[in-house]
């Protein structure tokens, strides 16, 4: 299969990841991510796991994090309300790097 | 708690940085424990990248020639993207390809550092895979251990190589959180390519490789991107400003996406196959956003933790740093009298070193690396005076000067043009 166009999703599928079923290691707090005017999260995270749903809310699933750190360095209303490492070997594990 | 329990060093980060440090020590009779919060280690780490080999020098004579790196770098390109076109500059130097001691090589973090802790494992470190460390343990004022869930590890000095988003630093007090303008964010994919396609794309040889700077095509955003080829696979990725991509509203993950079809980026990769999506973050802005206080009683910063970066947009330096930061914190250590000199000592080793004097030296850098008109306006005015240059279609050309004026003036104005030339001065 020759390199072309890819959805994050699908590039996410290529890494491997051993999610942390139980906790997440960041939590957002959506009354707070309501108000946010800027949610640069949608914009500046190459994992693409901030999303809007139909009612215009943040959606976001820490399973796919690469773990680089920029949402919260980015997040200016605080809407991330804790931003952790996962605990030891899970998350991302990346194969190349 | 026995003496036995405690060490000589903790270090908490088994990166370059990490493992150059945790080597040394470990060598000279210390005992050191390096604790790594990934599988293994290396497995949570990114560069562009490479490895500028005179680090790997420092650490131990001949170090770099068991070291698990890619191609050595005989190929330095510069490359400028218009719309659908490209220029590349391509300076070959047949003395990177034959000397004893190469200047650079490209390097994938995962295999390198686990390499590298191994080698420190070898000389004697602890390296304790899987392990997050959550905290620093403070006594009167002094650090003398970290904490792990629900285990406590004690030591002399514990050094933070915890990477850019130093949680450690934060806790110690030394530093505060990044902030948007400090900060590049990088993507990268890893695209397999069989050696000789690579070798014959790239006209380099069996052993060698390019790599390739690239500015243009980040859809406006400031930034730019990069092309390493590795062993069989090329490294392609961008770093943009995580400030500019918010105010602009723009992806970085559609931006990338773009990048990567854009022709000319195209024929490098084309029938290519992409294995790995990664991403991290990049200390952007010098020698301004390294901490004013690296250590304090009982602890170090050492690394990307530090901010230990330098880019100048042709070279771009930031493991050999880190590695150098290593070596000058283990001699610290190892010199030390007291414990109370072992910090005004790691400072005064990353003197010697030449790390703070070079950052000092590209302290202005950011400003011109950060000229917005550098993303959009200069790749794609240089295109177009290219493309005029080669483009014969039997009408009478216009005059050289009077087309290069008007491309010129399409793009940017003169007082921009002074303007941008002024920072630039000033800077450097």
């Amino acid at each position: 299969m020759t390199v072309k166009r890819q959805g994050t999703d699908e590039l996410l599928g290529l890494n491997k990841f051993v999610v942390d079923e139980e906790n997440a290691h960041i939590v957002i707090e959506k009354d707070i991510c309501a108000k946010c005017q800027n949610k640069a999260c949608l914009v500046v995270c190459p994992a693409s796991v901030y999303k809007l749903n139909e009612d215009g809310e943040i959606i976001f699933d820490y399973a796919g994090c690469l773990e680089c750190g920029t949402c919260r360095i980015m997040c200016q209303d605080k809407g991330i309300r804790q931003w952790k490492y996962p605990d030891g070997t899970l998350g991302v594990s990346f194969r190349c790097g | 708690m026995g003496d036995e329990e405690k060490f000589d060093a903790i270090i908490v980060g088994a990166g370059p940085a990490g493992a150059a440090c945790a080597y040394i020590l470990a060598r000279e009779g210390k005992s050191v424990l390096v604790i790594e919060r990934g599988d293994t280690a290396g497995s949570k780490n990114v560069t562009g990248g490479r490895l500028y080999t005179y680090a790997l020098e420092l650490v131990e004579s001949g170090l770099h020639k068991e070291a698990v790196l890619e191609r050595k770098v005989v190929r330095e390109q510069i490359m400028m993207l218009g719309e659908k076109t490209g220029v590349t500059i391509d300076y070959f130097d047949a003395d990177l390809a034959r000397t004893e001691m190469p200047q650079s090589y490209t390097v994938l973090r995962a295999p390198f550092d686990e390499w590298f802790a191994g080698k420190a494992e070898e000389k004697g470190a602890m390296i304790a895979t899987g392990i997050l460390v959550n905290d620093l343990i403070i006594k009167d004022d002094k650090v003398v251990g970290v904490k792990a869930g629900e285990d406590e590890m004690y030591a002399d000095v514990v050094i933070a190589a915890d990477g850019l988003n130093s949680f450690m630093a934060q806790k110690a007090g030394l530093k505060k959180d990044w902030t948007s303008h400090e900060v590049g964010v990088g993507v990268k994919e890893i695209i397999n390519l069989p050696a000789n396609i690579i070798q014959e794309r790239f006209n380099v040889g069996a052993d060698e490789g390019a790599a390739r700077a690239i500015l243009g095509q980040t859809n406006g955003v400031q930034g730019g991107g990069f092309l390493y080829t590795n062993k069989d696979s090329i490294s392609l990725g961008i770093v943009l400003s995580p400030a500019a991509l918010a105010q602009q509203k723009k992806k970085i993950a559609d931006i990338y996406q773009d990048f990567k079809m854009h022709p000319a980026i195209y024929q490098m990769i084309g029938d290519g196959t992409t294995s790995e999506y990664s991403a991290h973050l990049v200390p952007e802005n010098g020698w301004n956003s390294v901490p004013k206080q690296l250590y304090r009683d009982g602890f170090l910063i050492v690394g990307d933790a530090a901010g230990f970066c330098v880019n100048t947009g042709t070279m771009i330096r930031g493991i050999d740093l880190a590695i150098v930061s290593g070596v000058a914190a283990a001699q610290a250590v190892l010199g030390a009298k007291s414990r109370q000199e072992v910090g005004p000592s790691y400072v005064r080793e990353l003197h010697e070193l030449q790390l703070i004097p070079t950052m000092k030296l590209f302290a202005g850098w950011p400003e011109i690396t950060s000229i917005s008109r550098m993303t959009k306006q200069y790749p794609e005015m240089m295109n177009e005076m290219m493309k005029f240059m080669f483009t014969v279609d039997g009408k009478l050309p216009e005059k050289m000067p009077s087309a290069m004026k008007k491309i010129m003036e399409k793009h940017i104005s003169l007082g921009q043009l002074i303007a941008d030339g002024w920072k630039g001065f000033r800077a450097i």
